[in-house]
């Protein structure tokens, strides 16, 4: 067992877990993008940074890859670790500002302005269908091409991949072809529907329709509040 | 072995040889021939000299007398009055600007004068393809006593106790490095030399390569036997093709010399080497990324724990280090650790390479000890700015290095001092600039260069990188926003904060240190909508001042869109629509009837 601290808090966990590991199992939340429990940790999304160390020489490192070591000091949402966290939303809304997970994310985190011209590109180059498609369906058909601002996913030669059986999992695991909700802002860059939160199902039904998180989380049924 | 009298050192280094340095030395062969010299004078060539700027240089020895800019057509002139009638041929010596006198000998001319030669000692000295030249000034007699006299361990005591650090960038203790690498019980190890400089305008580890490959051949032997490593990779850009070539003919002379491969001087060691070609990718210069390279992997940078020195290659333990640091290990394990460590400053021990460029009158590459200030670097070895013009700033570290300003000239070079002023060591590359020169080109310069090269994994790196050269491009083309400084600021921060690798997170780096040192430019731009240095085309235009001009239609000559009308001795005019504001009339007019005014037709807004 590695015992190290998080949030001053004093957590053990098993060798060869991750921080993120670490923050789930102890409840503590560290929001995540191109994390999935069934693939390989990727650390592009840079969502789940956490600041590490004490002092003057503290750094932010990404929980889903940083393994536990034995006397580390981590802390999950400082001022730094936030302003970045809100940076990443606001530099990723700008690539794909139709994705809902993406708006959800905006509002749970205050973003309220994209400072940067958007760009439409519906990808945000987290590598989830990379991954599934290699780790989980064996297939390999899609993968990422070039580097820096001309790095885009796609098949080899950008041709019709033969290994591809269409089996779609690239689409269910995707983050931004999930189409945002139909909320009042739907057309413009940033909707924080979720901000003032009142939901609007209670108009028609009894109970609570929310199904995809706690009450009002998803952003489905809200409405702004005037 | 056969004596001559003299040797004519033919600097065959990518500088020279790209001025026809191969050229001289054919010539001076036939000249020797037909003057039936050839037993009295033989002609070798060597390694990178550093003084690219003067090449083809020709050194000839045991005079050293200094020989430069070298044409075919000089060459029976200089085989007959030095070779045959003892006269050195004082016009083609060097002649330091604004000086008349020339400095025969190279080692009083200014630019050798202050340098510190340990790791490029050989260069300029002997046939880097030859490996007997190498043994002759004391090669591979730090390995043999490395590899029969030392233990392990006392091979990384030694290298802990001179306080070299990784001339990669980082500044890592390469002792360090090699003591933990050289706990894990896992075999096999791996040791790798990273030769995949990238950095826009550095030449430190392709001059090392050329000029002195059994060097590094030799550090990565001794390196070996400290870790215990049976095999090792230097990895080499495929853009240096010469590099390769003398490495590959290194590796090749040395493994039938006993020096590589199995029972190397019949200690029972075994180590060999391999080379590895890089496709170009200057993120692969990233420990982590080189490894995925030298694997077959897309060059992406991996995190860090675990270390290379515990999961590196194909998950075996490795050590990687740079060309100048593998270049460091002999001199060390020859001369002792004692006199290292009396070289450079308290932190950061030893000699680094710098290549010199840009605006300054000695272009080329510089040895010298650590703690030696910019200025002594640009004033002294440099010989200073060309045209007399005002120095107005040095970038050094490479593209996520900074801009430091004439203020900071005093300032000592090591690792920790750059740093602090928000630049870095980086591999050495040191570009100086003059007052023609406007920062926030350059700053869109190094971003646009960072947003092609950053590997894309990170959302920090590469669209921060992409969204600061987006804006700072709108600066230079008059559409910047007062709000775009501290947006540019806040990017700048964390993507230096969130970023995985070393690229990412040096990264802000350019944009930081220009708005520190350099705000009011970019205040300029995005106020009053104006380039000082006049770089900026967007904000420039070219006007003819009438009462200059002569009409001597020298201006119309030189404009390759044909965009100035006007016929002889009648006062020009340039056609806005057609300029494209490349200045080349400005520099035709012997009048200085060409005046570079704001653009007018940027409003204010």
């Amino acid at each position: 067992m590695i015992t190290f601290r998080m949030n001053g808090l004093e957590v053990k966990v098993e060798e060869g877990s991750t921080l993120l590991d670490a923050a789930r199992f102890y409840g503590l939340e560290i929001p995540t993008l191109c994390y999935n429990e069934g693939l390989t940790p990727y650390g592009g999304c840079r969502l789940c940074v956490v600041e590490i160390g004490e002092g003057l020489r503290t750094k932010l490192v990404s929980s889903c890859t940083y393994p536990a070591e034995e006397g580390l000091v981590v802390r999950t949402d400082t001022t730094r670790v936030w302003a970045a966290r809100r940076m990443m939303i606001e530099l990723m809304l700008a690539m794909a500002p139709g994705s809902k997970v993406l708006q959800d994310m905006a509002s749970r985190f205050n973003v309220t302005r994209v400072r940067f011209p958007l760009r439409n590109d519906e990808c945000i180059l987290c590598g989830l269908c990379t991954r599934i498609c290699a780790e989980q369906m064996d297939a390999q058909a899609i993968g990422f091409q070039e580097r820096g601002h001309k790095r885009k996913i796609s098949t080899p030669f950008d041709m019709r991949s033969e290994t591809c059986r269409l089996c779609g999992a690239c689409m269910y695991i995707c983050p931004a072809c999930q189409l945002r909700c139909q909320g009042p802002n739907a057309e413009t860059a940033i909707c924080n529907g979720c901000l003032t939160m009142e939901p609007t199902c209670l108009e028609h039904y009894d109970d609570l329709q929310c199904w995809m998180y706690d009450a009002g989380r998803c952003g489905t049924c809200v409405r702004e509040k005037t | 072995m056969k004596h001559y009298r003299a040797h004519l050192l033919v600097c065959a280094g990518t500088g020279c040889v790209s001025c026809g340095s191969f050229k001289i030395k054919e010539a001076l062969e036939k000249e020797v021939k037909k003057r039936d010299l050839q037993d009295q004078v033989q002609v070798v060539a060597t390694g990178c000299n550093g003084f690219c700027e003067r090449g083809p240089i020709v050194l000839v020895q045991p005079d050293g007398i200094f020989y430069q800019l070298l044409k075919v057509e000089d060459v029976p002139l200089l085989v007959e009055e030095h070779l045959l009638k003892g006269r050195p041929v004082k016009k083609l010596m060097y002649v330091p600007p604004a000086e008349k006198q020339p400095v025969p000998k190279m080692k009083d001319i200014e630019f050798f004068k202050h340098q510190r030669l340990i790791v490029l000692r050989n260069r300029g000295r002997i046939d880097p393809e030859k490996i007997e030249e190498y043994i002759a000034f004391d090669g591979y007699e730090a390995m043999a006593k490395a590899l029969s006299e030392m233990t392990p361990e006392g091979i990384i005591d030694e290298i802990l106790f001179s306080g070299l650090r990784g001339r990669g960038g980082a500044g890592f203790p390469t002792g360090k490095k090699w003591a933990a690498c050289a706990k894990e019980k896992r075999a096999p190890k791996y040791l790798i030399c990273n030769g995949d400089e990238g950095d826009p305008g550095a030449f430190m580890d392709r001059s090392v390569l050329e000029a002195d490959p059994h060097a590094v051949l030799e550090g990565m032997v001794i390196g070996a036997k400290a870790i215990g490593a049976s095999k090792g990779f230097i990895y080499i850009r495929h853009e240096y093709p010469l590099a390769l070539k003398r490495v590959e003919i290194a590796i090749g002379q040395a493994r039938e010399n006993g020096l590589l491969g199995e029972d190397i001087l019949g200690t029972g060691f075994d180590f060999d080497l391999e080379i590895v070609q890089g496709a170009g990718a200057f993120v692969s210069g990233e420990e982590t990324a080189l490894i995925a390279s030298v694997e077959g992997q897309i060059a992406m940078p991996q995190q860090r724990p675990p270390y290379p020195a515990q999961k590196g290659l194909w998950g075996k333990p490795t050590v990687i280090n740079n060309v100048e640091t593998w270049a460091t290990v002999p001199n060390i394990i020859r001369r002792g650790a004692d006199w290292f460590q009396g070289l450079g400053t308290e932190t950061s021990k030893g000699t680094k390479i710098f290549s010199l460029v840009g605006k300054i009158n000695n272009t080329g590459l510089v040895e010298v000890p650590m703690g030696i200030t910019l200025r002594e670097i640009v004033y002294g070895i440099g010989g200073g700015i060309p045209d007399n013009r005002e120095f107005k700033a040095v970038q050094i570290g490479g593209p996520s290095g900074g801009c430091l300003p004439a203020k900071l000239l005093d300032l000592p070079i090591d690792y920790e001092s750059l740093t602090a002023a928000g630049a870095m060591m980086g591999s050495g590359g040191m570009i100086v600039m003059d007052d023609k020169t406007c920062m926030v080109d350059i700053a869109k310069y190094f971003l646009n260069f960072l947003q092609d090269e950053s590997c894309g994994k990170c959302v920090s790196c590469r669209e921060g990188t992409q969204r600061m050269y987006e804006i700072v491009k709108d600066i230079t083309e008059g559409k910047g926003k007062e709000s775009d400084l501290a947006l540019l600021e806040e990017l700048a921060q964390i993507t230096k904060d969130a970023s995985l690798c070393g690229l990412g997170q040096t990264a802000g780096n350019p944009i930081l240190t220009t708005l520190r040192y350099f705000r009011h430019e970019f205040e300029a731009h995005i106020l009053d909508k104006r380039c000082p240095a006049g770089v900026c085309t967007k904000l420039i235009r070219y006007v003819v001042l009438a009462e200059k001009c002569t009409g001597c239609l020298s201006c119309k000559k030189a404009c390759p869109t044909e965009a100035i009308t006007g016929t002889l001795k009648e006062v020009h005019s340039i056609i806005q629509t057609k300029c494209i504001k490349c200045g080349a009339c400005r520099e035709a007019c012997r009048f200085e009837a060409i005046d570079q005014q704001r653009e007018e037709a940027i409003q204010i807004i």
